[in-house]
């Protein structure tokens, strides 16, 4: 036991590349999908009731559809559509548009919240459309939603890991590369499995202590 | 889609297992969660810091590294498990962990004078447990573990990795035997999705069941 974990540890930089790997494509998909989201939010709220309801549907539906088939279909869809993306492009790609969804319906839930007279009040100042969203009714919806905002980071880590399937080198992948190599499957999977958690206990961390600053700046 | 009969035949025999699996995995997953969190509850020496780390690190554990750490460590420290079993195991552990903070959050809201007053006609614990806490407790859980079983359905496909012939691998073998991946995916995504569906319908029904309970009680 002893000497497989030695083993991980001589090949720390697979891992340590494949933890790095996970970092950056679930940081990126969640900044993405939290644009696209706010974007997307914007229309399930939209008072011509033919776009909130396409919009509502379209969320609804994509949070029925589990991330890994998703990840298979947007992997094999892609090229049909006549469009060639790396292993990894592809599934940054899936990871935004699937978990843009989410993200819009989180914002929605705290646009919901909203107090009316703040956007009566912006409204009042003159702030219409887009620089009412960006200005008013943003703000206080992204403070509201952060909580959740860092468990949707925190799913995105998770269903990074889904990506394995398409060779995607994140942690997982090189979990198993290190265990297929070497032999060393348990210290190789449970070294993986550490790291998610340190990840995702960070991620908590850092929600909280964004939280206490933002309420420090009200 | 091009797919023929028995190709949807295979894909909803896939489906039928992976729910299967979700479903064994939830009925061994909410009574295990439940004597998990009555160990924290209860702050049972040693058992509830083991029980409250093991939580966390399961809880931040992508169901893909949890399978492959099941299936492939499990063997070097002398258990080795079939691929079904390893695939319950793997859901089991994965919903068991999320189940405990549900049943646990249940028992923190539960008022402290429920159990004084237990007390005070002299009920020793297993009965107070079986006649006051439980019934109380199960009511206030209920919403948000059909809401867990709703996620751990939409996550079962990852078992695939273990080879299990789940809806994901039934995909994977049409696409390989007739050289288009897309449309098996395509009806793969179709099926699960509507069975998410409803396990998405059932989830808001007993949310309104609840809140009509509640409501006659109140």
């Amino acid at each position: 036991m002893i000497d497989e974990f030695a083993t991980v540890w001589e090949h720390r930089d697979l891992l340590l590349d494949g933890f790095g790997n996970t970092i950056l494509i679930s940081l990126l998909a969640g900044l993405l999908a939290l644009i696209l989201g706010a974007l997307l939010s914007t229309a399930l709220m939209a008072r011509r009731k033919s776009v909130a309801g396409l919009a509502t549907v379209l969320v609804d539906a994509m949070r029925c559809v589990p991330f890994l088939l998703f990840a298979y279909l947007i992997y094999y869809g892609l090229p049909s559509l006549g469009l060639r993306l790396s292993n990894w492009s592809a599934g940054l790609l899936a990871l935004v548009i699937y978990h843009t969804a989410y993200m819009a319906e989180l914002l929605r839930g705290a646009w919901l919240q909203l107090p009316s007279e703040t956007i009566e009040a912006g409204r009042a100042y003159g702030f219409a459309g887009m620089g009412l969203f960006r200005r008013i009714i943003l703000p206080p919806v992204l403070f509201a939603a952060l909580p959740n905002l860092g468990n949707q980071l925190i799913q995105i880590i998770k269903d990074s890991a889904f990506l394995t399937i398409i060779a995607v080198t994140e942690l997982t992948h090189a979990a198993n590369a290190i265990q297929g190599t070497y032999f060393v499957p348990f210290a190789a999977f449970v070294g993986a499995v550490l790291l998610y958690w340190v990840l995702c206990l960070a991620v908590e961390a850092m929600v909280g202590f964004a939280g206490t600053r933002a309420e420090g700046w009200r | 889609m091009g797919l023929t009969a028995a190709n949807w035949l295979a894909l909803l025999q896939g489906a039928t297992f992976t729910v299967a699996l979700s479903l064994a995995a939830i009925a061994i997953g909410i009574p295990t969660g439940l004597v998990l969190a009555l160990i924290r509850w209860q702050r049972v020496p040693v058992l509830a810091p083991i029980a409250a780390v093991l939580v966390s690190i399961l809880r931040a554990a992508p169901a893909v590294t949890l399978a492959l750490l099941i299936f492939f460590a499990l063997p070097t420290i002398g258990v080795s498990l079939e691929r079904v079993p390893a695939a319950i195991l793997t859901l089991t552990l994965s919903t068991s962990a999320f189940n405990c903070e549900i049943w646990r959050a249940a028992l923190l809201a539960l008022p402290k004078d429920q159990i004084d007053a237990a007390l005070s006609v002299g009920m020793p614990r297993l009965l107070r447990l079986r006649r006051i806490v439980l019934p109380q407790v199960a009511r206030a859980a209920l919403p948000a573990l059909v809401s867990e079983i709703t996620l751990l359905v939409k996550v079962s496909p990852a078992v695939a990795v273990l080879g299990v012939v789940d809806i994901t691998r039934a995909a994977v073998r049409i696409g390989a035997q007739t050289y288009v991946p897309l449309p098996p995916f395509m009806g793969a995504l179709l099926i699960y999705s509507l069975i998410v569906f409803v396990f998405v319908r059932l989830q808001r029904v007993v949310e309104r069941r609840m809140a009509l309970a509640n409501e006659v009680l109140r």
